[in-house]
């Protein structure tokens, strides 16, 4: 079975995110690093691989993005990828969700996986939503928020929180699996790894090589038209206590609390 | 003509209230841009004429049924493409959750449209709607508009309020669909399975929250402790992080995918604040946290923050809040 794995390069959790006003667009300078989300999803190829009840041949990380986004695809394969495929080219920026899922789903046809497997939400976008698009384009059943995977002879079995408790699903292969975060932990990758990650094989392509339409992706062939940005109403902050003598913290909470007859 | 499509999600015979939001939004939506709105709906037999008809209530014109699989979102992609196909809706919407994301994303996939989720707000534009999502942690509100064929709104859970706004029954409209390949390749082996107690949380006035912060199971003891010494009517919740690692009883999850609640008093212990716990509590009378992290976003939407480790806080404020009971 060979299994792709979709990883994004997204600003560290330490950037402040924000808007770029002259274009737009999220300000992508600073600091990035692997979405913590996708690392999820690697460790669920790579427990799949150990776990010995279906023959893994390879795991192959993809990403669509910027030349810097190679960071995040030797990042993935010091988690445990065999080799990496980086889509870049500028006609794909400013892509909305389903630009980006569709673009996604022309690199991924070209791998034929059996199996994609992808992180619950991008750090910066929060779309939720990736994996069902490409699933669709690839003609593949999709399910997101997965927090269990099981092998079950020649298909998968899957738990997930919906709406009314717990789910579980069985699905034949192929399919796009979004992971949630609760799935596994994520282990760290070793020195030799790290060291070794920019030795693997990494393919570039660009959106020729994997037949994407330019009309149906970039900013013009996005669907959504974003330019506009509003603040929301204003709303008085809260009061902050730091705790630095526990007994005088107390007794400011239980006043505040008292105050507002809470007690 | 902008008619306007809702998925309509039920469950042992029963519409979904975020469903019935998205519904009174369609048809308030939209009326403003010169159309109507229908709903979808697919499943078994408890999908009753008479169950049907009721969506004419909150002012659906007809409502599409299909016979198939419930709680999948790739059936319903199927019947929905269908319906557009043949009516032509220029807008469709979903009240948010976790198949309303699936759906809405999948047919944006199948019809080539654009797709905005955590939608907020919805209004009309000329003879367009465009929705408002809130982006980066709520700091801002970034304004989509819609190019081509459709326009796909996904509502953040709880963002759309129910509204009688018919009288006439709804027309009930049967679809066959013919599933495609890939839908029929996932199936349901049990749905809706509730996991640890059944507790109570809705009617409580003081609810103490604990997230990941109590670092394991037995975290929850304090807690308990805390809920126990404000006494009277309050209880225990949390975040769906330790419900799925099983702390913690899933009906006391708060969320999008938990119970939405609004006590007097929801005091947060080890919980970060994500935009998925932060809507099922969020207007909540008085809301306190307490969080190690300065910069946890819980503190955005906090009456009162305490920055410190809840190893030390809650033991004492339980004792506190005990001694001040007893006095
Ligand atoms: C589609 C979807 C639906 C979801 N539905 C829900 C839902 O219904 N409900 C829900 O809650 N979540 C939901 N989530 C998950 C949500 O995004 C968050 O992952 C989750 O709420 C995080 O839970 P948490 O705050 O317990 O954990 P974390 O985000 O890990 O936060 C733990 C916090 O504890 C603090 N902490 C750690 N140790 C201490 C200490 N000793 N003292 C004080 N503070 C400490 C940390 O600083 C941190 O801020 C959903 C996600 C998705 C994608
Ligand atoms: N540009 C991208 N390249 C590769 N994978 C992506 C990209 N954007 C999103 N993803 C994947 O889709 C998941 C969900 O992202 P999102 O829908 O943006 O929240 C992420 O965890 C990634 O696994």
């Amino acid at each position: 079975m060979k299994i792709c794995v979709l990883v994004k390069e997204v600003p560290d959790a330490a950037v402040e995110k924000r808007i770029n006003a002259s274009t737009g667009r999220m300000d992508r300078s600073g600091e990035k690093n692997l979405n913590p989300y996708d690392t999820h999803a690697i460790e669920a190829a790579m427990q799949l691989r150990e776990g010995g009840l279906v023959q893994v041949d390879e795991i192959v990380a993809v990403t669509m993005g910027p030349e810097s986004a190679v960071r995040a695809l030797h990042k993935a394969v010091s988690l445990g990828a065999d080799r990496s495929v980086h889509l870049s080219d500028e006609t794909l920026a400013g892509s909305d969700v389903a630009a980006t899922g569709y673009a996604l789903a022309k690199a991924l046809e070209r791998e034929s996986p059996d199996l994609v497997l992808l992180g619950q939400q991008s750090d910066d976008g929060e779309c939720y939503t990736i994996g069902a698009v490409v699933a669709d384009h690839l003609r593949m059943p999709s399910l997101t928020q997965v927090v269990k995977l099981d092998v079950d002879g020649d298909a998968l079995r899957l738990e997930r929180q919906a709406e009314y408790g717990y789910d579980t699903v069985r699905v034949r292969l192929p399919a796009v699996i979004s992971v949630g975060d609760a799935i596994n932990e994520p282990r760290y990758p070793s020195l030799k790894a790290i060291m070794g990650a920019k030795k693997k094989p990494l393919e570039t392509v660009d959106a020729g090589a994997v037949g994407i339409d330019p009309a149906l992706v970039g900013a013009d062939g996005s669907r959504v038209q974003c330019g506009e940005f509003k603040d929301p109403p204003a709303k008085a902050a809260g009061q902050i206590i730091e705790d630095e003598n526990t007994d005088e913290t107390v007794e400011k909470i239980v006043a505040w609390l008292e105050e507002r007859k809470l007690i | 003509m902008s008619d306007v499509l809702v998925y309509v999600l039920h469950y042992e015979g029963a519409f979904n209230k975020n469903s019935l939001g998205a519904v009174s939004e369609g048809v308030a939506r939209a009326a403003e841009v010169g159309g109507a709105c229908d709903a979808v709906v697919v499943g078994g037999t408890d999908l009753s004429d008479e169950l049907c008809r009721t969506l004419g209530r909150y002012g659906a014109r007809r409502v599409f049924r299909a016979e198939g699989p419930e709680g999948l979102a790739q059936p319903v992609v199927d019947v929905m493409d269908r319906v557009i196909a043949e009516h032509g809706h220029r807008y469709a919407i979903f009240g948010g959750g976790l198949l309303g994301f699936e759906i809405g994303a999948g047919l944006a996939a199948r019809r080539q449209a654009g797709v905005t989720m955590e939608v907020t707000a919805v209004r009309a534009d000329g003879d367009e709607l465009v929705a408002e999502r809130p982006i980066l942690g709520d700091s801002k509100i970034s304004v989509s508009h819609y190019r081509g064929g459709l326009g796909i709104i996904i509502g953040r859970i709880n963002a759309f309020e129910v509204r009688e706004s018919g009288s006439a029954d709804a027309e009930v409209v049967d679809v066959a669909v013919e599933y495609s390949p890939w839908s029929r390749q996932a199936e349901m082996v049990s749905r809706g399975e509730q996991r640890g107690a059944d507790v109570d949380i809705e009617g409580a006035d003081v609810l103490v929250a604990g997230g990941r912060g109590l670092g394991k199971a037995e975290g929850f003891e304090l807690a308990e402790a805390l809920a126990a010494a404000f006494g009277g009517n309050s209880a225990v919740a949390a975040t769906r992080a330790v419900v799925d690692a099983g702390w913690y009883p899933y009906a006391a999850q708060i969320g999008q995918t938990g119970k939405t609640v609004s006590p007097k008093l929801y005091l947060a212990a080890g919980i970060s604040g994500a935009i998925q716990h932060k809507v099922g509590m969020q207007s909540s009378e008085n809301i306190v946290a307490i969080n190690k992290d300065a910069n946890a976003p819980i503190f955005e939407f906090s009456d009162l923050g305490i920055v410190g480790d809840l190893n030390k806080i809650l033991p004492k404020l339980t004792e506190a809040i005990r001694a001040r009971k007893a006095g």
